[in-house]
């Protein structure tokens, strides 16, 4: 409990005094994760559309995956990638092993799922609703999408905020990708593994604290952009 | 670009095999407005979507005069629940323009000339999926009549609706009508297919019982299903 008390305080401090470590590690955990959602969110979205708008053979086989892989274990995709980007890998010549790419491509394998279905729960029910409308329109498969995917953005606004939230806390598949290396790979979540195997727990409780703040303040953002929970507005 | 005569030949709708409508031979002629009536369960709905190509034809084959893919670019359907996009009024009215390529803003000055002929102009800016029944239905016209379709198919435009609201959609349907549209819609209403008809088609499991100009139908009906459902009696 007191460790406790003493990672709130220590926390608080680490922001108020702007601590330089801190703010170079926060910001790194915002470009990672921010980038990963950026480029997972331009995959998963279309694709969800795609699989509820297009009739094909193996749809639900897909769909059934996808839903699947959501509990993708995050240390198997680290793994993965990091025998891909190993120098002997088949992409170990881009050197990009311990690099924060290897950490942002890790951060997409893993949320892409995850978002998709999420997106694709939401999109299907509103192509349920305007599927009469649309097909009596004569719309092509690009305008079914597009107006999907506008009329939905919304709710998959949350489906991003839940891959941001699973990649902003990851750590297993950065870790074995990043390596945590300080000034160069080190996030919040890696550097909190850090500590707590130091002994650290105050200043690993304070970093969690701040991670959690993140992770707060980003989804309060995004909803305030997105203008969700307006009356009247979905 | 002419879509009439439209020649069914041996036309069945169908859905996992079983045919719904049809076998239906039938030429419809490009001129006036047709009302499709017929108990519930007759296939009234299913007629309507088939002609217009969203019902799966099982067999036989629907010939425009200009081509199907060409047909369908001039033509319209309006919902007996009107499907409302998740979007304003505004919106919902250049929706269809802008997926025709008309430009931005020539698509929103026409919106607002189409709000103020239905009388929606007070609510350009509300969600449309919050409108009332009437205003749904109004806006679900304007929408659809907005691109000048040849013709508009009708699925019950005024079920539930109010006597007003009713008459209001009415006006602008005799409008469109005068206006050279072509209309094909179905109801339950007895009085509005007197009012609207031009031609009557008497739809009976699935099948077209009767074929006949308004005035032939209603006066002279050739069927004793027609005359007993004219009758308000029930019709099996």
């Amino acid at each position: 409990m007191v460790d406790i008390w003493s990672g709130l305080a220590q926390a608080f401090w680490l922001v108020i005094t702007l601590d330089a470590e801190l703010v170079e590690i926060a910001l790194r955990s915002l470009q990672v994760t921010l980038s990963a959602l950026v480029i997972a969110s331009l995959i998963a979205l279309p694709l969800a559309a795609l699989l509820a708008v297009r009739r094909f053979r193996l749809r639900r086989t897909v769909i059934a995956l996808l839903n699947a892989l959501m509990g993708l274990p995050p240390v198997v995709v680290g793994l993965i990638v990091y025998v891909f980007l190993s120098r002997s890998g088949p992409f170990g010549v881009l050197g990009l092993l311990f690099t924060p790419t290897a950490m942002i491509i890790a951060q997409v394998i893993i949320i892409v799922p995850l978002i998709a279905s999420v997106a694709h729960q939401s999109i299907r029910d509103l192509w349920q609703e305007y599927h009469d409308l649309l097909i009596s329109m004569n719309v092509t498969q690009g305008q079914k999408i597009r107006t999907l995917l506008w009329d939905s953005r919304r709710a998959l606004l949350t489906a991003s905020l839940a891959g941001f939230g699973r990649a902003i806390g990851e750590v297993g598949a950065i870790m074995i990708v990043g390596g945590n290396i300080d000034h160069a790979t080190r996030v919040l979540t890696t550097a909190i593994a850090l500590e707590t195997g130091k002994g650290n727990f105050a200043l690993a409780l304070a970093l969690g604290f701040v991670l959690i703040g993140l992770a707060i303040a980003v989804n309060l953002a995004i909803h305030a952009l997105g203008q969700t929970e307006r009356e009247g507005r979905w | 670009m002419q879509l009439f005569p439209v020649r069914l030949t041996d036309a069945r709708a169908t859905r996992r095999g079983k045919t719904l409508v049809g076998p239906v031979d039938l030429v419809l002629g490009g001129q006036g407005t047709t009302v499709v009536i017929g108990p519930n369960g007759a296939g009234k709905t299913t007629f309507l979507r088939m002609l217009h190509g969203t019902a799966r034809l099982g067999s036989g084959r629907i010939d425009w005069h200009c081509g199907t893919e060409e047909a369908r670019h001039h033509q319209c359907f309006v919902f007996q629940q009107p499907v409302m996009l998740r979007r304003t009024v505004l919106q919902n009215l250049v929706y269809p323009l802008r997926l025709r390529g008309v430009a931005r803003a020539e698509a929103e000055a026409r919106a607002r000339d189409w709000a103020a002929k239905v009388g929606l102009s007070e609510m350009l800016d509300r969600q449309a999926p919050v409108l009332s029944g009437g205003e749904r239905q109004k806006l679900a016209l304007a929408r659809a009549m907005i691109t000048a379709p040849q013709l508009l198919f009708l699925d019950e435009p005024c079920a539930s609706l109010d006597g007003r609201a009713m008459r209001e959609i009415e006006e602008h349907l005799q409008e469109a009508r005068a206006a050279g549209m072509r209309l094909i819609l179905s109801t339950h209403d007895m009085g509005q297919a007197r009012r609207l008809a031009d031609e009557v088609l008497f739809l009976l499991h699935g099948k077209v019982h009767e074929h006949a100009p308004a005035e032939h139908f209603f006066t002279h009906p050739a069927t004793a299903q027609a005359r007993a459902f004219l009758n308000g009696d029930i019709v099996e």
